[in-house]
């Protein structure tokens, strides 16, 4: 597979995608490594590297001349290190992630989330996601920055959000310390509080869930007599990495009762992190057998599928590789962090004329020391 | 190459997930194997009531007579596997390549399969001690010494979560069946073969497809066993022991540490049973939880360790097809390696000797996995960590013991072969609740009696006695 494969038309936008991905990055850097503008962070990092950013950096290819962004570099304080200038005094979130022991990671926000969820927001179908409706939030709450997200994408589609407790750090001690029973009851906890959100009446018609709770709520359901597409809903934004083609298929033919133009029911698996943002898929289908194929939000986040042993290099098309995420708005930069996930490399698509990835997975060689979806 | 599907209730359901199975030797692949997610059981289940009804239909002598003609076709027919067909010759090749089994010990696996379907009357009749089977079948009835019993199903289908590399554990999944309870399998993952083979021998024999589902998958496919079956039976190591102890759902097989115990009188006499205690630890490449991998005694404790490396330390890796193969191959790549470094480490402590040193290296390296020949270790006190380990090779650990510590020190016994005629030393045994199957007598621990309950009865576990009470006429008339 190449990309000469390309129609002539995906081509010329696949190349238009890249110049402007070129454009936008030569902003983002001058914002940054601008003492006017840029982050304390990043204006002190700039003083270790042995290239002048503002000067050298003037396509996506030179963002590879930063050396890899660490996670580790965001735990613990003070977070207004993050910070740009350019954006000081505005009202800010801080959002975290892991934490579960020790000082979780921190990422601060001010627009960045509303941004990337009113752009999610424009790529689902209105029909499945009608405008208006009120939304279940199934996922986690606490300092994270899902929860917002989700709340604002509902707002601003003109609905109302209604939320349950689910503390994910809590969910990883119970896995850690082997205590199945609690963590069977606290799943069923939060099943709970969303069953009875969708019993009171309150007439809701999309939902975040990821694929496990999505899995216990159509079980919860249907030990009721009633059905995921009974219970009303019609839209489901889902994510997680443990999105496989074989689950998708078995929610859609049998939970679902088949395809949303038979079933009624729309899923659109996504994949992203508070770093990066959210990346959409492009439609799920039978002929593609439920692969799921995911593509960042360009040019406000770049993923890419590289060599796991030589991260600047990015595997041939439909090869495996661990995927590299990269940002680049004026809240945040992150020049290439290596996920850890892995999969393989997708070709253009139309909506999305840029490279993608398919069949996300915990990267095998961490898979053993990771727990993942664990809610 | 063919394709084996999951089964749900009988339906065969090809997932978009597959697993191929190779051949541990040479990497050839034998199969590409469905792959089930967790929530098709969950779905699944709810069905389940389904396996017990189609099997209520049935009477339980038809049952057992279904078993004994299900035996003769898995031991003799070509059956379906999944989107192909096998002989008996087929199946022992398969399961020996993907598992490292040597071919004849396949071939033994499956006349003792046999033989548990053939005998499954007196198994029933001794499990359930001469309990009238319809009386199960129908709930209550009345013993023949004029009691009324009556006794509830716990669940519609047992869940099982095999192992990958020890076909010798399907006996104890056989007698559920007839006991008009569903199957919910997640086969180990080198190990579809024997219940694949068997389903199809049961169809065929005429119990009814619905009542069996087979789940081939990953981690989260035995867990979602765990989670949605009233009863499950599942195997696995210490930490699968520790995660699921105590849950009266669930009954756990594990590691066995089955042992041999020499008492004061007998001890001096060790020579005699040099055969039984050879054989306890070698044969079925030593591979079960019945197997021995203790002996302890008061003295001579380095003779017989001597004596029984004499026995087993020459013995050579040979290849799967040869009959007197007697290893079996580790085929999850590193972990022969890794069992060999433990092994290593702990017969560097202080009173350990390691007695199989001069036969020759012990770990056998090949590209795509490994061998473990026979190691016997003798240790001068139980204090040595080896003196309470168990693997899956023909291994040992000799431990001198003073007689009157032996019980309290030798922990969690499976199988206890006591040699000794002390009869207040055997009723201490007797009383011992860290043993579980206890022979007094010069018994080899792997000699299993199949009219006696292994780690708990079957019945116990799937039924409950409860009390039952109706007017005398009523009884007499319902079990007219």
């Amino acid at each position: 597979m190449t990309d000469s494969m390309l129609s002539a038309e995906l081509a010329s936008k696949a190349s238009q995608a890249k110049e402007e991905l070129d454009a936008h990055v030569r902003e983002t850097v001058q914002w940054h490594f601008n003492p006017e503008t840029g982050s304390p962070f990043w204006l002190k990092k700039a003083e270790t590297l042995d290239f002048d950013p503002l000067k050298e950096v003037n396509c996506f290819e030179d963002v590879k001349k930063f050396p890899l962004f660490e996670d580790d570099w965001l735990r613990g304080g003070p977070v207004e290190r993050w910070i740009p200038k350019g954006l000081e005094g505005k009202p800010t979130y801080v959002f975290e992630t892991g934490g579960t022991t020790g000082v979780p990671k921190s990422r601060v926000v001010v627009d960045d989330f509303r941004i990337d969820y009113e752009m999610f927001s424009h790529t689902l179908p209105d029909e499945y996601f009608p405008k208006g409706s009120n939304w279940l939030m199934l996922g986690p709450s606490g300092p994270r920055r899902l929860r917002l997200a989700v709340e604002h994408l509902c707002q601003y589609r003109g609905g109302i959000c209604f939320c349950v407790d689910l503390d994910p750090r809590w969910v990883v001690k119970l896995i850690k310390k082997g205590w199945m029973e609690h963590l069977e009851a606290y799943k069923q906890h939060v099943i709970d509080q969303a069953m009875t959100i969708l019993g009171a009446n309150h007439d809701i018609k999309c939902m975040f869930t990821t694929p496990k709770l999505l899995e216990n709520l159509a079980e919860a359901l249907e030990k009721k007599g009633s059905s995921i597409p009974d219970s009303g809903i019609t839209g489901i934004f889902s994510g997680g990495t443990e999105f496989t083609p074989q689950w998708t298929r078995f929610c859609i033919e049998e939970y679902f009762g088949g395809p949303a133009e038979e079933s009624g029911v729309y899923m659109t698996p996504t994949y992203g992190n508070t770093l990066m943002g959210l990346a959409c898929s492009r439609p799920v289908t039978e002929e593609e057998d439920f692969t799921i194929a995911y593509y960042a939000p360009q040019p406000r986040a770049v993923v890419e599928v590289v060599d796991p042993d030589s991260h600047k290099d990015v595997v041939d098309y439909g090869d495996t590789g661990r995927a590299k995420l990269y940002t680049f708005t004026k809240e945040v930069f992150i020049p290439g962090f290596l996920e850890r996930d892995e999969g393989e490399r997708e070709l253009p698509y139309e909506k999305y004329p840029w490279d993608g990835i398919s069949g996300v997975r915990p990267f095998s060689k961490l898979a053993g020391g990771t727990t993942v979806g664990v809610y | 190459m063919f394709h084996i599907p999951a089964l749900r209730w009988g339906k065969p359901y090809k997932s978009l997930e597959k697993q191929e199975i190779v051949h541990f030797a040479t990497g050839e692949p034998i199969a590409e194997v469905s792959q089930a997610n967790g929530g098709l059981l969950g779905r699944d289940i709810r069905k389940s009531f389904k396996a017990r009804e189609a099997l209520r239909k049935i009477p339980i002598s038809d049952l057992i007579e279904m078993m004994k003609k299900a035996g003769d076709l898995y031991l003799n027919a070509t059956l379906p596997i999944g989107e192909a067909e096998q002989t008996p010759e087929d199946f022992v090749k398969q399961q020996s390549a993907t598992t490292g089994l040597p071919e004849h010990l396949c071939k033994g696996n499956m006349t003792k399969n046999h033989f548990v379907l053939h005998n499954m009357d007196k198994i029933l009749d001794a499990l359930t001690r001469g309990l009238d089977l319809n009386i199960l079948s129908r709930g209550f009835g009345r013993e023949d010494r004029g009691v009324t019993v009556s006794y509830q199903a716990q669940t519609n289908a047992l869940g099982m979560v095999l192992p990958s590399n020890s076909p010798g554990v399907h006996t104890l999944w056989l007698p559920v069946i007839p006991l008009q309870i569903g199957l919910i399998i997640k086969p180990g993952s080198q190990e579809i073969w024997t219940p694949f083979r068997m389903a199809e021998a049961f169809f065929a024999a005429g119990i009814p497809r619905e009542a069996i589902s087979i789940y081939p998958g990953k981690t989260d496919m035995g867990a979602a066993v765990m989670t949605h079956c009233d009863r499950s039976m599942i195997f696995g190591g210490t930490n699968t022991i520790e995660k699921y102890k105590g849950d009266p759902r669930i009954q756990v097989h594990g590691p066995g540490f089955s042992k041999i115990i020499l008492g004061e009188d007998e001890v001096d006499n060790w020579e005699q049973y040099l055969d039984m205690m050879v054989d306890s630890v070698y044969l079925n490449s030593g591979r079960g939880c019945i197997n021995c991998s203790g002996i302890w005694a008061p003295r001579h404790t380095k003779e017989i360790a001597a004596a029984i490396a004499e026995r087993i330390g020459p013995i050579e890796v040979k290849p799967p097809s040869d009959p007197d193969a007697a290893l079996a191959a580790f085929t999850v790549p590193g972990a022969a390696e890794a069992i060999w470094g433990m092994l290593e480490k702990d017969m560097e402590q202080e009173g350990v000797t390691h007695m199989t040193e001069s036969y020759g290296t012990r770990f056998i390296e090949e590209e795509r996995y490994g061998y473990l020949r026979p190691v016997v270790a003798h240790c001068d006190s139980p204090e040595a960590a080896i003196a309470s380990k168990e693997f899956m090779f023909p291994f040992v650990s000799v431990v001198e013991c003073p007689q009157d510590q032996m019980i309290e020190r030798m922990g969690y016994t499976l199988v206890c072969s006591a040699i000794t005629n002390d009869t207040q030393f055997q009723s201490n045994l007797i009383s011992a609740t860290n043993i579980d199957r206890l022979n007094l007598g010069p018994i080899p621990t792997i000699k299993l009696d199949w009219l006696q309950p292994h780690e708990g009865n079957i019945i116990d576990f799937l039924f409950r006695a409860r009390a039952f009470q109706m007017p005398e006429e009523k009884l007499t008339a319902a079990m007219a």
